[in-house]
């Protein structure tokens, strides 16, 4: 249904480090879950829409250009575990092809 | 050497010039605080929303009009998800298989050759922040900085088709694109502040063949100039690949301004996986008639409209309009003088010659000297009263254009006014030729050259301000007589 | 009983007859906190300061710990937002303060909401108030188990495939999930934005239409907030329920309904017949897909509304990494709980290239299948019903090891969810000491009818008015 392989990119997709005996339970885990989902697969869909708003009469939902005060710069980054101000901060980006 | 035909295709974003931010009402002002326009929303905080910025539709629909596009009926806003410190919700809402606008096209003239380049797409989208990560020793060795100012701010994406043939047709692409853009009073494109960006693709293939070749990518084109180089270089690169037997690799590639040089930026991609998905928090957009009519209404005249209404109304040249229409401001200045009742080629000379050489020489825009149509016509009228001569005006256009001062208080502080009082200059005549015996003698004796330079003298004691056509009368009386 | 188990409305009659002052109200329900919070296990944070002014006097409430609110640290149960503090309230905060509700404290919950037993919160599990061995459902559960014992006079929840129904039925109390798009969602921690909607938890039906016109209503900050007029749900209610077609939805009294749970909706039939509402069974044929959309499309959302959580502008940071990379893995890893992560990667990879079709679209289309049965149900009927959950509430422990049987506690719930639409639980009576929930369904916007359905129902039985021994009223449990 869904290997290692499969489970360690996805892994790097969602940013998340997993374990060799993470990997194992997270492919046996999905393996199931996915299974149980082959019914569905099933399912003639084919001239069926999708439903992405249930709202579907509400359309073109907007507000006019009026600024609104936005966060004083301390508001802003006293919430960040490693500021530098007047700047977030984040380590050096040091890996190739990292909007992968 | 093989002969090969450039394929090359233009991505532009640029930034719309709206007060507030595409999906919060943060400020979008440029060269703020780091981190003082930015609210919950913005910053991707828990639990916060977007809202659509009614003018980032509006605009972005305008400049999809003005770019010749079917305008789709239906669209959407879907999330392309990738994790990068610019991007606080690490994903950017963006649109992916229902943007705004398709099958546009933009003129270009090359050669007095005219050429549509195809406009794939225009999207909406919003921007990232920045990330500062120079090396300057210390902690910026091992950290980077994010700056949220710029994220949000309302972003348009224009594909081009890969119909651009070579570094000149790209150049005058993203010229015409620009004027385009500013004449509709979308985004100020400004490519030092970031608000006008180009990505390029380029590929190479035997001319005459149909299929494509392998493409590279070329990113951190800062300047037009930048784009030129760029593609020159690489067409250049590319075709020794090719002539050695190589193969083009896909790749991306930097180019190095400094060193005029494409560089490459990172090694075989992995496949991009945006995982885009319709966005559940904003409504699907429907541009109905009645919204695209309203838009219709507010279109002003573009570029070419306006260099072809220079041409045939008038009477400029194919070259001057050219010029004239590049830069909105220039040519709205041109139509506000014309209006205040300057004769047109009058002012269009002044403002093909002194005065875009002035403002070229100090890098200014007209807009940024306090020189005003009014102060033209005013100082056009002065040459045609004869109250100033044409080579004194020079001197007056100078001091307006940095002074703001209008030309007839230039004149009187200045004392520029023309001497047209015959018996003062009749007195400078008699000086000029008492004091020049040999010349008059010279001249008496048939010299016709040697009244030149006795005007000349007339002038020089006048400091330039005796009215020409009188010198030459009252010169002639005095010898003549 | 305490001034703590009356209900909101109830309490109202007595401040405004002079009987007992909103002081007394407000204390009763801290000496019950003091006395059954370290069994109970409600509460993230307490937020005692509470506001007298205003129409409801200070009445205290609990808030979901996933619901934002200024200057008070709003965790969502999860290491990862420990001490963020949001610097805004959302728009139901905003709401409830305009009305004078106090904010008591901010409740437990799985992990973002993730989870059906409260046992996925990071910090620790809630306890049913009716029985402390067990789950007091989820993901509301702090929400559903502070109304129950007491420890709050009313509560608010989200509900994103059964989060409030769920719970409450556990609990015995009610559970109303809106239709989608009546409640801001601005300032609820996004779980799955399509689904999420926050809803009331209360000791009856009437709190529960107090409670949701206060919070109900157009947002200009919620672009998918619906500006439908808001009706009196109060006055609504107590119109009477003669004629009212209703219909027993099949499948959701099928397999894996336990036997105690369904005779206690038959009985409830029973009741609304005598009534006079009009009770046929009813089928909606697509029912046995709706937890398969559900489980590919919330967790889809859901990794890309946590996407934001790595460390960089707010919440928890891994130490010690090695470059940006490094640093956004060990702080998800460590920030992060097990289902939430399975659910992460399971939504990452139903979105995931080559996958998008055959699972997150597929499950799109199948949504619109279960919206179709409901519009042809309600095409023939005003409401419909079942049991909220197939079980009674479960016992702690007994399903966290297998995903997919907790994930069955919500099959009952979810195509709610998925097609939009309002659903209130009601207690309807009890199997082995423990509360049954009767779930009532409407048409989009119809909150007032499916309140008056319950409302009917309440009106002639006495489900509502037993409270769990725990509380000391009836003797130790």
């Amino acid at each position: 249904m869904i290997d290692r392989e499969t489970v360690e990119h996805v892994a790097h997709l969602a940013r998340l480090k997993v374990t060799d005996e993470e990997i194992s339970r997270f492919t046996g885990q999905l393996s199931q879950i996915l299974e149980h989902m082959e019914k569905m697969k099933a399912l003639d869909v084919n001239h069926v829409p999708p439903t992405f708003h249930v709202l579907e009469e509400m359309v073109n939902v907007m507000r006019g250009d009026t600024r609104r005060e936005p966060l004083s710069q301390e508001d802003a980054l006293n919430m960040a575990p490693d500021p530098a101000p007047p700047y977030f901060r984040v380590p050096k980006v040091i890996e190739l092809g990292v909007d992968q | 050497m093989g002969v090969y035909e450039a394929v090359i295709g233009l991505e532009v974003h640029a930034e719309l010039n709206t007060d507030t931010k595409i999906f919060c009402g943060c400020p979008t002002r440029f060269g703020q605080e780091p981190n003082t326009q930015v609210c919950p929303v913005c910053l991707g905080l828990p639990g916060v929303l977007p809202v659509l910025n009614q003018a980032a539709l509006h605009k972005a629909l305008k400049a999809a009009l003005a770019l010749n596009c079917h305008i789709n009926q239906w669209s959407r806003f879907d999330r392309k998800n990738y994790f990068y410190p610019d991007l606080p919700k690490n994903y950017q809402i963006s649109q992916y298989d229902l943007p705004l606008a398709e099958h546009g096209y933009l003129e270009i003239e090359i050669d007095g050759k005219k050429k549509r380049v195809g406009i794939k797409r225009v999207h909406l989208e919003e921007d990232a922040g920045k990330l500062l990560h120079e090396d300057t020793g210390g902690t910026r060795d091992r950290f980077s900085m994010v700056d949220y100012n710029r994220t949000g701010v309302p972003l348009i994406e224009i594909v081009s088709e890969p119909d651009i043939r070579s570094p000149e047709e790209a150049k005058e692409y993203l010229e015409n694109l620009k004027t385009i853009l500013q004449y509709i009073d979308v985004s100020d494109c400004k490519m030092e502040e970031g608000s006008l960006r180009c990505d390029a693709n380029i590929s190479l293939r035997p001319a005459g063949s149909k299929t494509y070749g392998t493409r590279t990518e070329l990113k951190n084109l800062n300047s037009f100039r930048a784009v030129y180089r760029a593609l020159a270089f690489e067409i250049k690169r590319q075709s020794e690949v090719l002539d050695s037997g190589g193969a083009v690799e896909q790749e991306t590639l930097a180019w190095d301004d400094a060193r005029g040089v494409t560089v490459k930026l990172r090694g075989k991609e992995e496949a991009h996986d945006y995982r885009y998905f319709p966005e559940p928090d904003l409504t699907p957009l429907q541009i109905t008639e009645e919204i695209l009519s309203g838009i219709k209404e507010g279109m002003p005249e573009l570029p070419q409209q306006r260099k072809d209404r220079y041409m045939r109304e008038l009477g400029l040249s194919a070259y001057d309009a050219t010029v004239l229409t590049r830069s909105k401001t220039l040519s709205d200045f041109l139509d506000d003088a014309c209006r205040l009742g300057a004769e047109p080629k009058a002012a269009a000379n002044w403002l093909m010659g002194d005065i875009m050489r002035i403002l070229n020489a100090e890098d200014k825009g007209i807009e940024d000297t306090p020189l005003s149509p009014g102060h033209l016509v005013e100082m056009l009228s002065l040459i045609d009263d004869g109250v100033i001569s044409g080579k004194i005006a020079k001197t007056v256009l100078e001091e307006m254009l940095f002074t703001g001062k209008t030309p007839n208080v230039i004149v009187r502080e200045k004392g520029l006014l023309q001497i047209s009082d015959a018996s003062a200059l009749r007195t400078v005549v008699e000086q000029v030729v008492k004091d020049n015996p040999k010349v008059v003698d010279d001249y008496r004796s048939g010299k016709e050259k040697a009244l030149g330079f006795l005007v000349g003298q007339v002038m020089k004691h006048t400091k330039g301000k005796a009215n020409p056509q009188m010198v030459n009368s009252i010169l002639k009386e005095v010898l003549d007589g | 009983m305490s001034l703590c188990d009356l209900t909101v409305h109830e309490v109202l009659d007595l401040i405004k007859s002079g009987e007992v002052s909103a002081k007394e109200v407000r204390e009763s329900v801290l000496a019950r906190i003091e006395k059954v919070e370290s069994r109970v296990c409600s509460y993230i944070t307490m937020t005692p300061e509470l506001d007298s002014d205003g129409a409801f006097h200070g009445l205290p409430l609990a808030l979901k710990d996933n619901i934002c609110t200024r200057g008070v640290r709003t965790t969502c149960g999860s290491r990862i937002l420990e001490h963020f503090v949001p610097p805004y309230d959302a728009t139901v905060v905003t709401r409830l303060k305009a009305q004078g509700i106090g904010i008591v404290g901010k409740t437990n919950m799985d992990e973002f909401a993730m989870g059906s037993s409260c046992e996925n919160s990071a910090f620790f599990p809630t306890r049913n108030p009716w029985d402390l061995d067990r789950v007091p459902g989820g993901s509301s559960g702090g929400s559903a188990a502070a109304v129950a014992a007491g420890e709050a006079m009313w509560a608010l929840g989200s509900d994103t495939g059964g989060s409030v129904r769920q719970p409450a039925s556990f609990c015995g109390v009610v559970g109303l999930k809106p239709t989608y798009g009546r409640v801001s969602r601005y300032g609820l921690v996004a779980f799955a934005s399509s689904l999420d909607q926050i809803g009331p938890i209360t000791r009856d039906v009437l709190d529960s239409a107090i409670l949701l016109s206060v919070i109900a209503g157009h947002d200009p900050l919620d672009s998918t907030s619906a500006p439908v007029p808001v009706p009196d749900y109060v006055q609504d209610v107590r119109r009477d329920v003669k004629g009212l077609k209703v219909g027993l939805v099949r499948e959701y009294l099928g397999q894996g309904t336990e036997d105690g749970v369904r005779s206690c909706i038959l009985k409830a039939v029973e009741v609304l017949t005598d009534l006079g509402a009009h009770v046929e069974e009813v089928s909606l044929p697509h029912t046995a897909y709706a937890l398969d959309a559900y489980y590919l499309i919330a967790p889809a959302e859901a990794s890309s509304n946590l996407a934001r959580y790595d460390g960089v502008k707010y919440g928890y940071r891994a130490e010690g990494a090695v470059g940006l990379l490094d640093m956004y893995q060990r702080t998800r890893r460590e920030g992060f709980g097990e289902e939430v992560k399975r659910r992460i990667m399971l939504g990452t990879y139903a979105l995931s290239s080559g996958y998008y079709d055959a699972y997150y679209l597929r499950a799109q289309k199948v949504r619109t299948l279960i919206r179709m049965d409901f519009q042809k149900a309600f095409s023939e009927y005003d409401v419909l019903l079942g049991p909220t959950a197939p079980t009674v509430a479960f016992r702690a422990g007994e399903r966290t090891s297998d995903p997919l049987s907790m994930y069955l506690s919500d099959v009952c719930t979810i195509p709610i969810n998925l097609a939009g639409i309002p659903a209130v639980s009601i207690p309807c009576g009890f199997s082995g000491g423990l509360p049954v929930g009767l779930q009532i369904i409407g048409k989009p916007f119809s909150e007032a009818i499916i309140l008056r359905a319950a409302y009917a129902f309440e009106s002639s039985t006495d489900h509502h008015k037993n409270r769990p021994a725990l509380t000391g009223e009836g003797g130790e449990a």
